[in-house]
């Protein structure tokens, strides 16, 4: 299809697009500068609207962005993402010091970003977008630059990125030396011939260092917990659910209509890959004092049992990653809601302004309880629909050694989000009540709450919304 | 109403929680009466219920079926026979029970009782579920609501308490959902659905790789040597009620889960591990008796006495024939009314005395006479004294067992002496002797408690004499199960 017929296809992106333009002349002319935020808001909103399902498969612009059901539905997921993200940061008062205005236009940008990930059908546009989150998720995670944690973490993220990005650009170049082409399935064709398998092994390989470090997988998962500690807690949110699914959304992409032919050789590293991303995560998150890093650690865990879903790479298991995704999207943001609440209320993050909180705020408490349980997967929250959906596609893969150290982990895992529950209602509280939280943020919090419930509760609505 | 008793059983609690949510927190008056009547309505539809079951049929009735998740074949399916009845009937009438003895709590009573009647709604649950993804789930929610009625209002190491007996559970729990992922992708079709799952055929070494991961599970609730470690703890810092609740229901969803899960789905396995398990049981009973000779800590002394009896369930278990399965279950149902009611009279004295130390009360049958009077009656009830309820059941599971094994019988009845002795050394040391002058004030029991505790002598009493009145409903289907898992 080409571009001018495309164009009508790609509103949302346009929406968001201009939008974005929009909000950054805004911020010159608006003083209340929450009024960007809310304008923002409001694009998203426009954004989710306008968007359609395809019916088929459409390649636009030329095949270079390839709209179908699963770009359609990680459209959603990043809108959903990034609207939450600005809602929660309406209120985010270290902000107000800095260019607020830019930073609300850089989350339009970076939706639009997400959108083009999710949609790439080839080698040049998967690594320009990825490229575009990475530079834009550089600059968020540095927003606050008079904080010199912030600062640490924006270099730290742009040098181990730039490293992962490199080295899965080269893959890229192998790939393209072997096909002559950038299009996805011609490389999928092409190394269907068995002289190339070892090529796509290696290809494979070099994907999963740049995808790796984008889903904090283990062993390219160093920089998160320090990224998600320096940034601001929104932008850490946000690093937390949306570049992450969008990195799943790539691999699925690629193993689908690349590497299908030597599933034999890259499964099993999946395996061993997601066993120890989730045992490091769980393990090193048992022993963490302060929130943001807690939360870094498990949802490098949480990304280990997404990657469960990879392995098995079965109808099933390919299922079971969108849906975990969904889930793991409305149960840490949130989490990072509350703790955005109660960072505010105590100017900390250290766990022990958790202490008593179902006292101080029985609200917030009640809630980051429900997001906590969704976390560790117990029943009948949207964790343990998502959990319940890895397990049953290894099972039936009859991956069962991976679902035995799954099943070990969710016990660590259980253990240290106890130890959260257990701060707030078991020990005594330090201070005086909390105010009630600002208007977005209660919005914000309700929303994510009923959603945790919604799909724990009827989950075979949303599978069927999701899966078809 | 009538076509949905079973969802009423389950969710009136859930309905009764809510209610609680919505009280004002310094409304205690009220909270404490609309749980007490919530759990009254329960045990009164329950008795509803009683007057619609069938006896004599064996199969499943008030059937209750709808779609929950169509993507794998998930049904909301509730149903009752002679197994489940029983467990719903206990649960009801211990519920209710330990409410009333919740009265004395004083601290967060809003958050108390709605997660106590959250925990209601999981029980009753998990003996209803015929669907194992429901089951599940249900299994699931009694987890969180103990957590924290054992995390905020128990005793002084209740934080570790509290999180040994979640982190256990829930191991064992997550093996079992392997388990029955295992047992929904190996049937053809796809399906959680135990109605139809029961009568497949499976091979049989899937099978016994799946019966330990459903073993795992239920052994850790019952809880079975060696997977008991949690249980000493969780009793003895859970607050009274608490403490009733986990003997007289939560152990019972162990071996619940053996009758209905287990056994009818994997009967090849079943006779396999038959020798495993009476063993099992040998030892719990035995370990289980001489922990509880040598405890100092009344409470902890009934905690290790349940090891022993719950030995006694497993053991009519293992037997495979009918009358070790009636004692079983009839000891489920009178072990939770006993053991209950030892729970309540610990509870009774430790209000008072603020202290659980055996070696330190002495003569006190001087001064509380009632409460000596109903001590007394447990602990022969406990010990197995004939016309009680205890003897008839540790009697037909021993009865089973000498069919299967002479020696296992032999050794089993080493637990009926030791509980002979370890529950007439605690009368001995509570009730007889010299007066310790410390407790020389200490006033006898009140209404409120006795209340608590005639109901459970009532059926103490009445099976005792009578045992038919509870075995007339079970044998039914208990011989169905037989008949099921019989392999030729």
């Amino acid at each position: 299809m080409n571009a001018i017929e495309s164009l009508k296809y790609f509103i949302p992106e346009l929406v968001l697009l201009g939008g974005a333009f929009v909000a950054l002349t805004l911020d010159f002319f608006l003083k209340q500068k929450k009024l960007v935020g809310e304008f923002a808001l409001l694009v998203i909103v426009v954004a989710l609207c306008l968007a359609k399902a395809p019916e088929k498969p459409l390649p636009l612009f030329f095949g270079f962005f390839h709209l179908d059901a699963l770009a359609h539905f990680f459209r959603y997921l990043a809108l959903a993402a990034v609207g939450i993200t600005i809602l929660i940061s309406l209120g985010y008062t270290p902000l107000k010091k800095r260019y607020e205005g830019e930073f609300y236009s850089l989350f339009l940008f970076m939706a639009f970003a997400l959108i083009l990930v999710a949609a790439a059908n080839n080698l040049l546009m998967i690594f320009l977008a990825i490229e575009f989150i990475s530079l834009l998720s550089y600059l968020l995670v540095g927003f606050l630059k008079n904080d010199p944690k912030s600062k640490e973490a924006a270099i730290k993220y742009l040098l181990f990125g730039s490293v992962c990005s490199g080295v899965m650009l080269y893959g890229m170049s192998l790939l393209y030396g072997a096909a002559g082409s950038i299009e996805l399935s011609v490389i999928g064709d092409t190394l269907f011939f068995a002289p190339f398998k070892p090529l796509a092994i290696t290809a494979a390989l070099f994907f999963f260092v740049g995808l790796g470090f984008k889903i904090s997988m283990a062993p390219f998962h160093m920089w998160a917990p320090d990224v998600y500690e320096g940034a601001p807690t929104p932008v850490t949110a946000f690093l937390t659910v949306a570049p992450k699914a969008l990195g799943f959304a790539v691999l699925t992409r690629v193993l689908d209509s690349v590497f299908w032919n030597s599933q034999s050789v890259w499964s099993p590293v999946l395996v061993i890959l997601s066993i120890l991303t989730m045992t490091i995560g769980n393990i090193t998150a048992v022993s963490q004092s302060n929130i943001k890093r807690f939360l870094a650690y498990s949802s490098i865990a949480q990304a280990g049992y997404i990657l469960m879903g990879l392995a098995v790479f079965s109808i099933l298991g390919r299922g079971a990653v969108l849906i975990y995704l969904l889930v793991y999207l409305l149960t840490n943001l949130g989490a990072f809601t509350v703790v955005l609440f109660v960072g505010g209320q105590t100017q900390s993050d250290s766990l022990d302004a958790y202490a008593g909180l179902s006292e101080r705020s029985p609200t917030a408490a009640a809630m980051l309880t429900i997001f906590l349980l969704s976390l560790a997967g117990l029943p009948p929250l949207a964790g343990f629909i998502g959990k319940y959906y890895v397990f049953a596609a290894a099972i039936e893969g009859k991956f069962i050694t991976l679902t035995i150290f799954a099943a070990i982990n969710s016990v660590i895992a259980a253990y240290y989000y106890f130890r959260i529950i257990r701060l707030m209602y078991l020990t005594p509280a330090t201070g005086p009540a909390f105010p009630a939280p600002s208007r977005s943020l209660t919005v914000a919090l309700w929303a994510l709450f009923l959603g945790v419930l919604a799909l724990g509760i009827f989950p075979g609505f949303f599978i069927t919304r999701i899966l078809g | 109403m009538t076509s949905h008793i079973l969802s009423w059983i389950i969710f009136t609690p859930l309905i009764g929680a809510f209610a609680v949510l919505f009280v004002p927190k310094n409304a205690t008056a009220c909270i404490k009466w609309i749980a007490l009547i919530t759990t009254g309505i329960v045990t009164a539809l329950t008795g509803y219920a009683l007057t619609l079951f069938q006896p004599a049929q064996a199969g499943f009735q008030m059937i209750e079926r709808g779609v929950w998740i169509p993507q794998f074949n998930v049904q909301y399916l509730l149903g009752t026979d002679g197994i489940s009845f029983p467990m719903v009937v206990l649960t009801a009438i211990i519920s209710l029970l330990a409410c009333l003895a919740s009265f004395g709590i004083k601290e967060r009573q809003k958050e108390y009782y709605a997660l106590y009647l959250l925990l209601e709604t999981g029980m009753m649950g998990t003996f209803l579920a015929l669907d194992l993804f429901l089951f599940y789930v249900l299994w699931e929610v009694v987890l969180v609501p103990m957590y924290f009625l054992i995390g905020i209002w128990g005793g002084p190491r209740r934080e570790y308490a509290a999180i040994k007996f979640f982190l256990y559970t829930l191991a064992g729990s997550l093996f079992m959902l392997l388990g029955i992922l295992g047992v929904y992708f190996a049937a053809t079709p796809h399906t959680f659905d135990m109605t139809q799952l029961a009568g497949m055929p499976r091979g049989l070494f899937f099978q016994q790789i799946v019966f330990m991961a459903f073993f795992l599970g239920f052994a850790i609730k019952v809880p079975i040597f060696p997977f008991h470690t949690w249980l000493p703890d969780a009793h003895v810092e859970a607050p009274t009620p608490i403490s009733v609740i986990l003997a007289g229901v939560l152990l019972k969803m162990g071996t619940y889960g053996f009758f209905r899960f287990s056994y009818p789905l994997f009967p090849e396995a079943t006779h396999w591990f038959q020798p495993a398990m009476a063993v099992l049981a040998i030892v719990g009973i035995i370990y289980g008796g001489f922990v509880a000779l040598a405890q100092t800590d009344f409470k902890k002394m009934v905690a290790y006495s349940s090891v022993s009896h719950m030995g006694f369930v497993l053991l009519g278990l293992a037997a495979l024939n009918a009358d070790g399965f009636r004692g079983a279950m009839l000891q489920m149902f009178t072990h939770g009314t006993i053991t209950g009611g030892l729970f309540l009279l610990v509870g009774v004295l430790y209000d008072r005395a603020h202290t659980r130390d055996l070696n330190g009360f002495g003569g006190l049958g001087v001064k509380m006479p009632a409460y000596a009077g109903f001590l007394t009656f447990f602990a022969l009830a406990s010990l197995g004294l004939p016309s009680l309820s205890g003897f008839v059941s540790e009697f037909l599971a021993l009865l089973g067992s000498y069919q299967y094994s002479k020696p296992v019988t032999a050794l089993s009845t080493i637990g009926i002496i030791l509980a002979a002795a370890y529950l007439l050394y605690m009368v001995q040391r509570v009730l007889l002797g010299k007066l310790n002058p410390k407790w020389a004030q200490l006033p006898d029991i009140n209404l409120r408690e006795v209340l608590t505790l005639v109901p459970l002598m009532v059926l103490i009493l009445g099976i005792g004499v009578y045992p038919r009145i509870i075995l007339d409903y079970m044998i039914p289907t208990l011989d169905a199960l037989l008949k099921t898992i019989k392999v030729s």
